[in-house]
């Protein structure tokens, strides 16, 4: 068969081709170029090889940084993963008034955008107006999120639940109901446990809205920016200062843009490990006890 | 386990899915729901099972009173339409699971894992999940689930219905063997007379949530006690027709005559509807006594090596089977031809008058 030769094809793909482009590939680039060069001011860059990379590689306050947040993003997996099953297995089924009334609750907080949930808390947890800093004070518990480093790192903590559990939830929700009801007939009939149901039934047939949850809450707690940043501005001391507002602060506060790029690009590298490591995890254990 | 109903019946709401029902099925019978889609079998089979609460009646295990009993306690395994495996269990883990809930130790476990495997032939793929299996596969694995348990009633709700044609066949032809060791009570539901006749035992007819006749199937598929069942029972549908029913012969409307000579003699004279089943309307005049019957194509339909034609008669369509694959025009004018000796005379009310007396007439030919 005789091909045609017609180049007029690569026009086609000029679209979408200026599009990654100018959304992905040139902003990426210019981080690429940004971190390995020195800059003083417009027009006044010296290349300098590797050296931010070695800087930020032994940032002792960077280390802190992302110890910090490493724990912080595990525990919100470790709280928001399971509450969110169960609030899902405890949902009512069916097309019932019932069913849309817990709907549209559990929807409500991720309705509410990001400062404003900082904002809400941040009043919430006062000593003297907040009902949570109120009730603690009046029943005695030194609560001051302000000033107490554990304190202030537990309310964002509990804000990212309260604000985020309900994803987990609704997804799992959608997960469950579409289980056929013969399963768990059969498994009646069987006679099985409640909780041989959930493990064997439930779970693996959840897992592939439990791998996008467990993604999805990953890569956003980790980047968390806007909510410790309204509440507590990163504070006390640095006990919730996280990568994103320590980067932030590296290229808005010192302008110290070639060390931000560095950081930039090893921060990214390792949301793309935690999920690459995660994606694995769940989808080889989920797919059975073979020997 | 015998099994007995007695006036079971099951209302939703207004809705009556199932009309009130008497039924025994003796311990180690094979026994077929046959009924369309809506008639009431999965409803009757939850109730066996004790997935549900009969709204009135009892239901009985070897004479003893279950009818409120949970399905826990009842002593019953289920195969159903979708194919329902433990998902993240290996094929081994899925059929050996019923035994382990029973605690049964691990060498008689692991033999008559492999035993139930070789019979249903999926012992390759022990250790492969279900969803590593085809459709054909992953429903022998649950009927070997079913079958392990060693429950006194088994139940099949359409097992076959999500396969394609070529398992079906297969997997019939095999369960009718799997089953045959006697001591389970099965039931088994199906839409298709032809797996009825296949698997043989016993039928029960369902229509519209009412059972409208049960017994043996050969005997109820050669003497449907009325229009309704014969209905069901035949695939495509019996061809039904007006007839005058006089002197021990019908007379159809356009004067076409048949005799009744495989029947009862002194039949009550009048007007009767007359049915044939599609495989007693011919095309070939195969013998004398055969009846032709005049009528146009109104459409020709291949089906396997069979075709069948629709054809207009008077005002009534009737389905002629002829064997091989052939080509009608459609509006032309064909003639078939109808064998007396296997017509069915209804009354007009639907009830059986009269059937070809098929055991006598089959002793008749011998002699």
């Amino acid at each position: 068969m005789d091909k045609v030769q017609d180049n007029r094809a690569w026009f086609l793909i000029i679209p979408v081709f200026l599009i990654v482009a100018f959304s992905a590939v040139i902003p990426l680039m210019t981080v690429v170029n940004y971190s390995v060069q020195e800059i003083f001011g417009p027009g006044q860059t010296f290349f300098v090889g590797t050296e931010w990379f070695e800087a930020v590689l032994t940032d002792e306050r960077l280390h802190d940084a992302l110890v910090r947040q490493i724990i912080y993003s595990l525990a919100v997996l470790a709280i928001e993963i399971p509450l969110g099953i169960l609030i899902a297995l405890g949902m009512p089924g069916g097309r019932s008034a019932k069913t849309s009334l817990t709907l549209v609750l559990l929807a409500l907080p991720l309705l509410i955008p990001f400062n404003v949930v900082g904002t809400i808390w941040q009043i919430f947890g006062r000593g003297d107006i907040g009902l949570l800093g109120a009730t603690f004070r009046a029943i005695g518990v030194d609560y001051n999120y302000t000033n107490n480093s554990l304190d202030a790192w537990l309310t964002v903590l509990v804000m990212d639940v309260w604000h985020w559990t309900s994803l987990v939830a609704l997804l799992c929700y959608a997960g469950l109901q579409s289980i056929p009801p013969a399963f768990y007939q059969a498994a009646k009939i069987d006679g099985a446990s409640k909780w041989a149901v959930f493990r064997y039934i439930q779970l693996p047939k959840m897992r592939g809205v439990l791998i996008i949850a467990v993604l999805l809450r990953f890569m956003d707690s980790f980047m968390i920016y806007t909510e410790p940043f309204v509440l507590t501005g990163g504070g006390p001391g640095n006990s919730t200062t996280f990568l994103s507002q320590y980067l932030t602060q590296m290229a808005v506060g010192q302008f110290d843009i070639g060390k931000a790029a560095a950081f930039s690009i090893v921060y990214f590298l390792i949301v793309l490990l935690f999920s690459f490591i995660f994606y694995t995890v769940i989808t080889n254990s989920g797919s059975g006890e073979k020997k | 386990m015998t099994l007995t109903l007695e006036g079971v019946a099951k209302r939703v709401g207004a809705e009556q899915h199932l009309h009130p029902l008497s039924l025994e099925l003796q311990a180690g019978s094979f026994n077929v729901l046959l009924g369309r889609t809506l008639a009431g079998k999965t409803t009757l089979m939850r109730l066996m099972a004790g997935l549900d609460k009969p709204t009135a009646g009892r239901v009985l295990e070897n004479g003893k009173d279950v009818t409120g009993a949970s399905v826990r306690h009842r002593d019953v395994a289920m195969v159903y339409q979708q194919f329902i495996n433990y998902p993240a269990m290996t094929v081994y883990e899925n059929i050996a699971s019923p035994l382990r809930r029973q605690g049964k130790d691990k060498a008689e476990i692991d033999a008559q894992v492999r035993r139930t495997a070789a019979m249903l032939r999926i012992e390759p793929y022990l250790e492969r999940l279900p969803a590593e299996l085809s459709g054909g596969q992953q429903q022998r694995c649950a009927i070997a689930r079913a079958l392990v348990k060693g429950a006194g009633l088994l139940l099949l709700d359409e097992p076959l219905v999500n396969l394609d044609y070529k398992l079906r066949e297969e997997l019939r032809a095999e369960l009718r063997d799997i089953f045959a060791d006697g001591k389970t009570t099965v039931v088994y539901a199906t839409t298709e007379p032809q797996e009825a006749l296949v698997l043989g035992g016993n039928v029960t007819v369902l229509h519209e949530g009412q059972m409208l006749q049960t017994g043996a199937t050969g005997d109820v598929f050669h003497t449907p006690a009325s229009l309704a069942c014969a209905q069901v029972f035949s695939d495509p549908p019996m061809n039904v027709m007006d007839a005058i029913l006089t002197n021990d012969r019908v007379a159809l409307s356009d004067g076409t005559s048949l005799p009744l000579s495989a029947h009862d003699r002194n039949l009550p004279a009048g007007p009767c509807r007359v049915g044939i089943r599609a495989n007693h309307l011919t095309v070939l005049r195969r013998s004398e006594r055969l009846v032709p019957i005049k009528g146009r194509v109104a459409l020709s339909e291949i089906s396997g090596s069979e075709t069948f034609i629709h054809l207009r008669h008077g005002d009534t369509t009737l389905i002629a089977r002829e064997e091989g694959v052939h080509s009608h025009p459609i509006g032309s004018d064909i003639q078939v031809y109808a064998d007396p000796d296997r017509i069915f005379v209804f009354s007009t009310a639907g009830q059986l008058v009269a059937a070809p007396n098929w055991r006598r007439g089959a002793l008749r030919n011998i002699a």
